[in-house]
Order: C-alpha cells, then sequence, then structure tokens
C-alpha cells in the first residue's frame, strides 16, 4: 500500500487513474442531473425549488468528506512524515472550502423561499458556515508559512484540532439553536424521502464524490510538480548538483 | 577551573547513520560517530554546508531523516542528547526584561539536572566569566559580548554532561575568547563532552568534521 | 542540599513569566483598558438605551473578553522563540506540555483574571442587575482559561511568523464558539426566562476542563513541529 504512496509510483497510477474517474464522473454527473431535473418530480410543498437539494446535499456530504480525507492526510504527515500526504492534505483544503461554499450558497438560494430571507441562522446552515471558516483558516495557515514542511505539520496539528472541534461545535451551535428557536424549520433527507427522488440524489453523492476524487488527484499530482519544479530551480539557481552531501571525520591534535 | 569538585558518570554518545535535511535539502548524510567522557567533536563547513542543522539535530530540535542519535550510560540506560546537553545557539535565550541574575536563577532551576547539582549561584557563575558587574541590569542593557557571557554562565549553573555550542566564540572579545576555551577545557576535565561548530580552533584536541567538504 | 532550596522548573517559570509580563506594559492593564474600550464603544454602535444595554450586556462582555484575551497571545509563544528560550525548555527535563501549561497559567494570571475581576464593574455600566453581574464574572472565571488554552494553539501554530496575530484570530475563533455559545447561556440565565444557569454552566467547566487536558498536547505538539 505504501508502495503505491511513493512519487515515483503515485504519478503514473494517477496519469492511468484520471482517465477513467473523468469519464465515470461525466457519466455520473449525467444520469444524476437528468434524475435531478427531468425524472424526479417536484415536492408538493417546495415545488421546483426542491431540485436544489441535488446539489445541496451531496455538496455539504463533500464538505465532510474532503475534511476526512484532510484528517487521514494529516495523520500521514505527522505519523510517517509523508511529503505525498502534506501534498495530499494542501490539495484537499481549497477543493473542500469550495464544496463548502456550494452548500452554503445553494442553502441560502434554497432559503429565500422557503423562510422569505437569504440567510438565517439555522443549526445546520451554522454548523457547514463554521466549518467553511476552518477551512479558509486552513488555506491561510498553507499560505502564510513559507516552509512546506513545516506548513504541512501546522495544518495537519490544526486538522486534527478542528476534527476534535467539531463535534463539540456541532453540539454547540445545536443547543444555541433549540435556546433560541425551539422548532427545526425544515427537515429533509431521511428515510421519509421517496424513492423517485432518492436514487437521483444518491447518484448525484456518487458523482460529487468522483468529481472530488478526480479534482483531488489532479491537485495533488500538481501539488508534487511544484515542489519538484521549486527543488529545481533552487538548485539552478545556486548552482547545485544532486550530489550526495559529503563529510569528513579527522583526529586533529589542538595546540596544547 | 581545574577546582571541579565532582566528575560526569561514563557515558558514551552514539550517532549511527545520521541524516539531516533543512528545506527538502539533504545536509548531512550517513554520519556515524561515537563520544564518550572528555571527547570533543569540532564541526568545521562552509556557510549552509549545515553546521548548524547537525548541531539542532544532536540537541533534538530536529527531527533526523534517518539514523539514530542518544546517550548510553555505564548501565547500558539510554537517554536522549537533549534531556543531558547544553545548546548554545545565536541567541542566549535570555529576557531582554529580565535582570542577568532572574535570567539565570530561570535557566537553573529549569535546566538542573535531577541528582546533578552546581553550588554556584548566579552571581559567582557571573565572576567566573568576568561580568560580576552585570547582574543587576536588565539584560537589554547589555552588549552583545556581555549578553553571550551571560548565557554561558548557564553552562556552568546547571552541569549537564553535553554541551552543544553552535559558533560559540561570536561576539567575544579576545579575553572572552580564552575564557570560553578555558570553560571548555574544564569541562572536558570533568568528564563532559563537547559538540561545536566554529571557524575558530577553541584549542583543543577534538575529532574533526568537516562537511561538505570535496572528500 | 542547595538544589532543594532552589524552586522548581515550572515555579521558576511561573515567576519569569509574571516578572516578564509586569516589565512589559504592566501586566494585566492593557488589557482591561481594552476591555474598557470595547464596552464602552458598543453604546455608541447601539444606542444608550438600558433596556437593551442590559439585555444584550453579558454577551457584549463575553465577546470583549474574547478580544481581550486574543490581545498579546500571539506573543506568548513567539518571543520565546525569538530569543532562543524555546529551544532551551525543548532541552529542559520537564515536559513541554507542562511548560505550556504554566505558560498558558501565568498569561492567564497577567491576562485573563483581571477581566474576571473588572467584569462586574463593566456590568454596572450596562445596567447588569446584580444576578446578572454574579453570572457573568462567573462564566467568566469559568471560561476565560479555555480561550487562553485554545488561543495557545494558535499562537503555537504561528510561532514563526512575524506578523501572525491576525492569523491566530483566523484559526482559533471558530474553535472558540462552544466556549462563548455556553458562557453567553450562562451569563444570561438571569435576563432571559428561557435559559436555565447551571447546565450551560457545567457545561462551561466540562468544555475548560476538557481543554485543560487536551490542548497542552496540541500545543506542544506544535511548538515542537513549527520550532524546527
Amino acid at each position: 500500500m505504501l508502495k503505491y504512496a511513493n512519487p515515483t509510483f503515485f504519478l503514473p497510477l494517477v496519469a492511468k487513474l484520471l482517465p477513467w474517474l473523468t469519464g465515470a464522473t461525466v457519466v455520473a454527473f449525467a444520469i444524476g442531473i437528468w434524475g435531478a431535473f427531468f425524472s424526479a418530480p417536484a415536492d408538493y410543498q417546495q415545488g421546483e425549488t426542491v431540485r436544489i437539494m441535488y446539489i445541496h446535499v451531496p455538496a455539504a456530504w463533500l464538505s465532510m468528506f474532503c475534511y476526512a480525507t484532510m484528517t487521514a492526510s494529516a495523520l500521514g504527515t505527522l505519523v510517517w512524515r509523508h511529503p505525498l500526504a502534506d501534498a495530499a492534505q494542501k490539495a484537499a483544503a481549497p477543493i473542500g472550502a469550495a464544496f463548502t461554499f456550494v452548500c452554503l450558497v445553494t442553502g441560502s438560494l434554497w432559503g429565500k423561499p422557503m423562510w422569505g430571507t437569504w440567510w438565517v441562522w439555522d443549526a445546520r446552515l451554522t454548523s457547514v458556515l463554521v466549518l467553511f471558516v476552518i477551512y479558509l483558516g486552513l488555506i491561510a495557515l498553507w499560505q502564510t508559512i513559507e516552509d512546506a514542511g513545516r506548513a504541512a505539520r501546522g495544518a495537519a496539528i490544526l486538522t486534527l484540532v478542528g476534527v476534535v472541534n467539531l463535534p463539540i461545535i456541532k453540539f454547540s451551535v445545536d443547543w444555541w439553536n433549540t435556546l433560541h428557536q425551539p422548532a427545526s424549520v425544515f427537515r429533509m433527507g431521511g428515510p421519509t424521502i421517496a424513492p423517485s427522488m432518492l436514487w437521483p440524489l444518491l447518484v448525484m453523492g456518487m458523482a460529487f464524490t468522483l468529481l472530488f476524487t478526480t479534482l483531488h488527484l489532479m491537485a495533488t499530482r500538481n501539488e508534487i510538480l511544484r515542489r519538484r519544479l521549486r527543488r529545481l530551480a533552487i538548485q539552478t539557481a545556486t548552482g547545485e548538483t544532486n550530489a550526495q552531501p559529503t563529510h569528513r571525520l579527522t583526529m586533529t591534535g589542538g595546540a596544547e | 577551573m581545574t577546582e571541579s569538585p565532582f566528575s560526569f558518570p561514563t557515558f558514551r554518545l552514539e550517532a549511527q547513520g545520521l541524516a539531516f535535511a533543512r528545506g527538502g535539502r539533504t545536509l548531512v548524510e550517513g554520519l556515524t560517530f561515537s563520544l564518550t567522557n572528555g571527547d570533543a567533536l569540532v564541526v568545521t563547513g562552509a556557510n549552509g554546508a549545515g553546521k548548524s542543522t547537525l548541531l539542532r539535530g544532536l540537541a533534538g530540535f530536529l527531527g533526523a531523516h534517518a539514523g539514530t542519535s542518544l546517550l548510553i550510560d555505564e548501565a547500558g540506560g539510554r537517554e536522549t542528547i537533549a534531556s543531558q546537553a547544553h545548546y548554545v545557539g545565536h541567541q542566549e535565550g535570555s529576557k531582554p526584561a529580565l535582570t542577568a541574575r532572574e535570567n539565570l536563577t530561570f535557566w537553573q532551576a529549569m535546566l538542573a539536572l535531577p541528582g546533578v547539582s552546581s553550588d554556584l549561584t548566579p552571581d559567582a557563575a557571573l565572576a567566573r566569566l568576568g561580568v560580576p558587574q552585570v547582574a543587576d541590569l536588565p539584560v537589554a542593557y547589555l552588549s552583545a559580548g556581555q549578553k553571550r557571557r551571560v548565557g554561558l554562565a548557564r553552562l556552568l549553573l546547571a552541569p549537564r554532561p553535553v554541551w552543544i555550542l553552535d559558533e560559540p566564540l561570536t561576539a567575544l572579545d579576545g579575553a572572552g575568547q580564552a575564557l570560553l576555551t578555558q570553560l571548555v577545557k574544564g569541562h572536558l576535565a570533568q568528564g563532559g563532552t563537547l559538540i561545536a561548530a566554529t571557524h575558530a580552533p577553541l584549542g583543543i584536541k577534538s575529532l574533526q568534521l568537516e562537511l561538505g567538504g570535496a572528500a | 542540599m542547595s538544589a532543594n532550596l532552589r524552586p522548581s522548573p515550572l515555579m521558576a517559570l511561573f515567576s519569569r513569566e509574571i516578572r516578564v509580563a509586569r516589565r512589559l506594559g504592566g501586566g494585566g492593564t492593557m488589557g482591561v483598558i481594552f476591555f474598557l474600550i470595547l464596552v464602552t464603544i458598543v453604546p455608541f454602535a447601539i444606542g444608550p438605551d438600558l433596556n437593551l444595554l442590559s439585555r444584550i450586556g453579558p454577551a457584549i462582555l463575553w465577546i470583549a473578553a474574547l478580544l481581550a484575551t486574543l490581545l498579546g497571545l500571539d506573543r506568548l509563544f513567539q518571543a520565546d522563540h525569538e530569543d532562543g528560550s524555546l529551544d532551551l525548555m525543548l532541552t529542559s527535563d520537564t515536559p513541554l506540555e507542562l511548560i505550556v501549561l504554566v505558560k498558558c497559567l501565568a498569561h492567564w494570571v497577567v491576562t485573563g483574571l483581571p477581566l474576571v475581576i473588572a467584569a462586574p464593574l463593566f456590568g454596572l455600566m450596562l445596567a447588569l442587575d446584580p444576578q446578572a453581574l454574579g453570572a457573568v464574572t462567573l462564566s467568566l472565571l469559568a471560561g476565560t482559561p479555555a480561550l487562553a488554552l485554545l488561543g495557545a494553539i494558535g499562537a503555537a501554530l504561528t510561532v514563526t511568523l512575524r506578523r501572525g496575530g491576525l492569523l491566530m484570530a483566523i484559526l482559533i475563533l471558530p474553535l472558540a464558539i462552544p466556549v462563548l455559545i455556553f458562557g453567553v447561556s450562562a451569563a444570561s440565565a438571569s435576563i432571559s426566562a428561557t435559559t436555565p444557569f447551571w447546565p450551560p454552566f457545567l457545561i462551561l467547566c466540562a468544555l475548560t476542563l476538557a481543554t485543560l487536558a487536551a490542548a497542552p498536547f496540541a500545543v506542544a505538539a506544535a511548538l515542537r513541529h513549527m520550532s524546527e
């Protein structure tokens, strides 16, 4: 398994996988979009606006899935000090932030017809907003620390701190929400959803997951290549060769 | 400085296949050496050859890319070098707002090893380093050389068997350099070990490690 | 002999931290002044209506405390990193986790505790009744240590950055949300009819204890990795 984590194995592997993944993503999206926008019925209460769900819910799923990916990479960075884990972690953060942003925007768009306002401090939406801020913090940390290895370890620690904190934040926000507005405005998902609406949702979830996997592999590959390029640039600039570092041990008598 | 009241117990400092990297570049690789009581290792090399990286690595501040380094005592017990070493780097570790005495009192408490204690007071240590007059001055007011002497005083206050000195002669005047050489000799005579990176010769019999030099 | 007379490493560290803080910027006074200014500007923003102020007073005090706690936190480890102290502490026999805990404790004594002491006074300016004053003060006493420890995580992550203050705030404010939620809930208990005091207060205490137990490990790990 670790063999594939070596960049020299990883890069050709990605090159082989990417066309297939891209194809699968396109097919899944084609089926999912057809299902969501043409096959699935409009909701008898919400009308056509319910179709936002087919983007909103998969985006919410991905916002968490991506954080889980970052957590796994963070462990790889801290425990095995693996450069591929560094790259995977760095590549995942902006993608996760983008999906979280999509989730927030679609939630807001959905909220306008439902609640009559663009933003409601609903427990779910608020938790996702906090997650979005955490993503932004991670990206900021990546961008601020010069040294790549140090940035990776810092971001890894912050990711793990976040993983411990996210359930606590979720719990607090839920508690805070019930305190201030006892009834949840609307519920969705769960077993009450009709099968005709469920299957497009699942297909869209799969399509989003495939899209994430494709984007993440591409971004990780780019990050590895970017690092190689920078190392080469440094070597060229300092006129250094790839020669092994040398040292020599000798015994000397000092002037007594 | 030969009135050494004690000597360090027998130990061996073993480095095996050590490699350290900085900024993604491997600077030292496959370094193996062994030091024991009274030995000194002087590291030389051009700027950027990795002297500071090596010393910071030996002091435990950097994770080794490969290999191990540790202290083995007579009974075969293993310790990290960091827990038994004094590290003197480019900064002194003194708080500018505190007086020299306050700084040294703190480091004496912080760095003392259990079971090994020095009877020296911070004032006496400052006197040994030739700067008894600065004890009550905030370190911010001291010159670079005086600051360095205050920093070096902690080596006497909390005896530790391994000294890791990175360019220890920096900022010291001629008298200061002679004083440091004397301290180092006293330390080696007490059964201590020295690992130093320096351009100027310390005037001691030592193992010489040249980094980055063409073999 | 003399070793027994010497202070323990952690005591020595604690008194050093307090001394340094006292000599630079007068320790806690700056934080309290900042706290006062924040409380002062809120009525300018929302109007001097005492009913409204007394209703949101606990929230104002908590947000002011949150921001005042952040003040100076970015220097908590940065100063030690710059003058080389952090390196030397890493060679100490004392575990870095304990060193971190003592540094945070000293930081809280210098910056957090004065805020707690000043809170009832500033609460009067916001027309809080005695019960609310007590609730705010108690909740700040229980919650500000957690804020300092969470802040220490951010401070450790930004230890090498010259201008790490803003980034530190971005990193840790989301993590402070639970403390804020339960702190303000407990503090507002006497004002709002819907909330009791004890459940949020006890959860706040639990959060602080959990942070006390877990944060030093995160901070120490961050310091080890970031100071490499």
